[in-house]
């Protein structure tokens, strides 16, 4: 198998799984927001979403309710640009109805992430963006498992501060280490939220933590990420029926005060992955 | 699910996965599952009768449970152990079978606690007299020890916190679960099946990305036939405490958990709003923000069934 899916991915030229210990942190919206960070830089970009359980990313890029296509090299990811820069694969372009359940034990899970990884004709890509479910079980170590031969270029692990998320997050650095999975460095999402009646900024879930975790796991502190409700009214924006091309994401999200803060980190990363 | 039905493609005369026959039957000639068939342990789970004995002692068993992570699952789970235990007649107890991300220590307060092992079992961790609280993180030699478990031992390990615990007789067992609809979700449901759960209860936030995930989660409670006593929407809302003024963080953008009961058909508890404070929670566990404090009208909060019995 390792040969093989070598030569199936030998188009992609950087591999980034975004994990996190913890559930509802933003791995899936990090994962969205560095994949249009990206794009903008002019890359060619997919996302591959293995929280089979839980899939958000068909929302995230304004995607629900489409199908993804068999062609004779296999499955056609879902683009999400009109320009086809950033495409995308998740168990949610699979389902009947988006409410469906998928109710499966380990092995089925880890099937089906192989069929992703062999099976979708990625084509030529800069990046592959990984989004994954929280946790350190049967999706981690088969993603990692069975990338390993493939040499990926690493970890993002996104936390929010507060110390019962970090507690999570510290374990998945563990898991990092231990899978010899190399960490690219630390996200710190929902950190603070600015009142839109009197600019107090209030720091929700406290502040800091993600911080002080990197440096004591010796690892990079990529930056900050604010809370902003505007990310998700552009999501929706993106998902209703009657989108135009004025609410594709990407060109709301680039005019977006978020933007200009992920844009440094998506800077460190691609600083990282290329040196 | 446990295999105990014919697949649909299966031979014309299977004899059924989990029967004496299984795999060695002549129908089972060249059928791609006759290997596993043949091997597979037949018959009933042997711990599900001792799980049926030791869960006899505990009136009401309530899941928690969310298809999205971060919701507040522990913290819902943890505000409502303390609230049902405010009457010290009532015996609760927390069992956290999020294995790979276990929070109920911290937010309890127990970091650092040690599970002690007696002649029946091990014991709980008791918060309060009244309040016993089971969780992977009472285990790990040190904290940020990562759990890195496939399935079946997850699902070996929920056994073993149903029929080795010495949760002695119980008015109410929390369960707190991970975010999904895997492993540790079916695992938990069918081996209290016979035991009967009295339902769950799902937690949600307002935005969409969330709302969908609960979806899928009332989904799998119907697929496996777990009643839902209700919704609850945590983090509607935000009031600034500089200037009192409201916000809101995670937009209802369909309506939230209250139009996603009035869809699903079942009742909305209520909605809790975000609230800094939530952090200081972890260092004094027994404050408490959002939920009735008088154990009846918690009870009456849930719509259970029976009443309490002292």
């Amino acid at each position: 198998m390792a040969d093989t899916l070598a030569t199936h991915l030998a188009g992609i030229k950087h591999i980034i799984i975004v994990l996190s210990g913890k559930g509802g942190v933003g791995k899936s919206s990090i994962t969205t927001q560095l994949a249009l960070c990206l794009v903008q830089g002019g890359n060619k970009v997919g996302i591959l979403d293995i929280d089979l359980t839980g899939p958000s990313i068909p929302h995230m890029l304004g995607l629900d309710g489409k199908q993804v296509h068999q062609a004779s090299s296999g499955w056609v990811p879902v683009f999400a640009d009109e320009n086809q820069n950033l495409c995308c694969m998740s168990i949610g372009f699979l389902l009947q109805s988006k409410n469906d359940s998928v109710v499966w034990r380990g092995p089925k899970k880890n099937a089906m992430i192989k069929q992703f990884l062999t099976d979708v004709c990625w084509g030529e890509l800069d990046y592959l963006i990984i989004d994954t479910p929280p946790g350190t079980s049967d999706e981690h170590i088969s993603i990692a498992e069975y990338l390993k031969d493939i040499n990926p270029d690493g970890a993002v692990i996104v936390t929010t501060p507060q110390s019962v998320a970090l507690a999570d997050v510290r374990k998945e650095l563990n898991f990092c280490k231990k899978v010899k999975l190399p960490i690219l460095g630390v996200i710190e999402n929902m950190s603070g939220y600015v009142c839109p009646h009197c600019e107090e900024c209030t720091n929700l879930f406290s502040t800091g933590g993600g911080e002080a975790m990197a440096q004591e796991f010796g690892v990079e502190f990529l930056g900050r990420v604010p809370i902003d409700p505007s990310l998700t009214i552009m999501i929706e924006k993106s998902n209703d029926d009657n989108a135009t091309l004025e609410n594709e994401l990407i060109k709301m999200y680039t005019e977006s005060n978020l933007y200009k803060v992920f844009n440094k980190i998506t800077d460190k990363i691609v600083a990282k992955v290329t040196t | 699910m446990a295999v105990n039905e014919k697949p649909e493609n299966a031979p014309e005369h299977c004899p059924g996965p989990s029967t004496e026959q299984a795999g060695k039957a002549s129908a089972c000639q060249g059928c791609p599952n006759q290997n596993i068939c043949a091997t597979a342990p037949k018959g009933p789970d042997p711990a599900l009768p001792l799980i049926k004995e030791r869960m006899s002692s505990v009136k009401h068993k309530i899941l928690i449970l969310s298809g999205k992570g971060g919701v507040g699952k522990s913290t819902f789970t943890s505000q409502l152990g303390f609230a049902f235990s405010n009457d010290e007649n009532i015996q609760v107890g927390v069992m956290d079978i999020d294995v790979c991300g276990p929070s109920i220590p911290k937010i309890m307060g127990l970091d650092g606690e040690q599970i002690h092992q007696s002649l029946s079992g091990w014991s709980p961790v008791y918060v309060q007299d009244n309040l016993g609280v089971m969780s992977i993180g009472f285990m790990l030699s040190n904290p940020d020890d990562a759990v890195i478990w496939r399935g079946p031992k997850k699902n070996g390990l929920i056994k073993q916190f149903l029929k080795d615990v010495d949760w002695g007789d119980l008015d109410y067992m929390l369960i707190d679960t991970p975010p999904g609809t895997s492993d540790e979700h079916l695992s938990i449901t069918q081996c209290l099946k016979e035991s009967g759960i009295d339902g769950a209860i799902i937690i949600t936030t307002p935005q969409e990305v969330a709302i969908q995930d609960v979806r899928r989660e009332i989904d799998f409670c119907r697929k496996v036939k777990l009643p839902i006593l209700g919704i609850v929407e945590n983090m509607s809302g935000f009031v600034c405490p500089n200037c009192k003024g409201e916000s809101i963080i995670f937009a209802p953008t369909t309506g939230g958990g209250k139009k996603l009961a009035e869809d699903e058909k079942v009742p909305f508890l209520g909605s809790i709003p975000l609230d800094p404070r939530i952090d200081k929670l972890t260092k004094s566990p027994q404050d408490k923000y959002f939920l009735p404090s008088s154990p009846e009208s918690l009870h009456n909060f849930l719509g259970l069934q029976t009443s309490i019995k002292h």
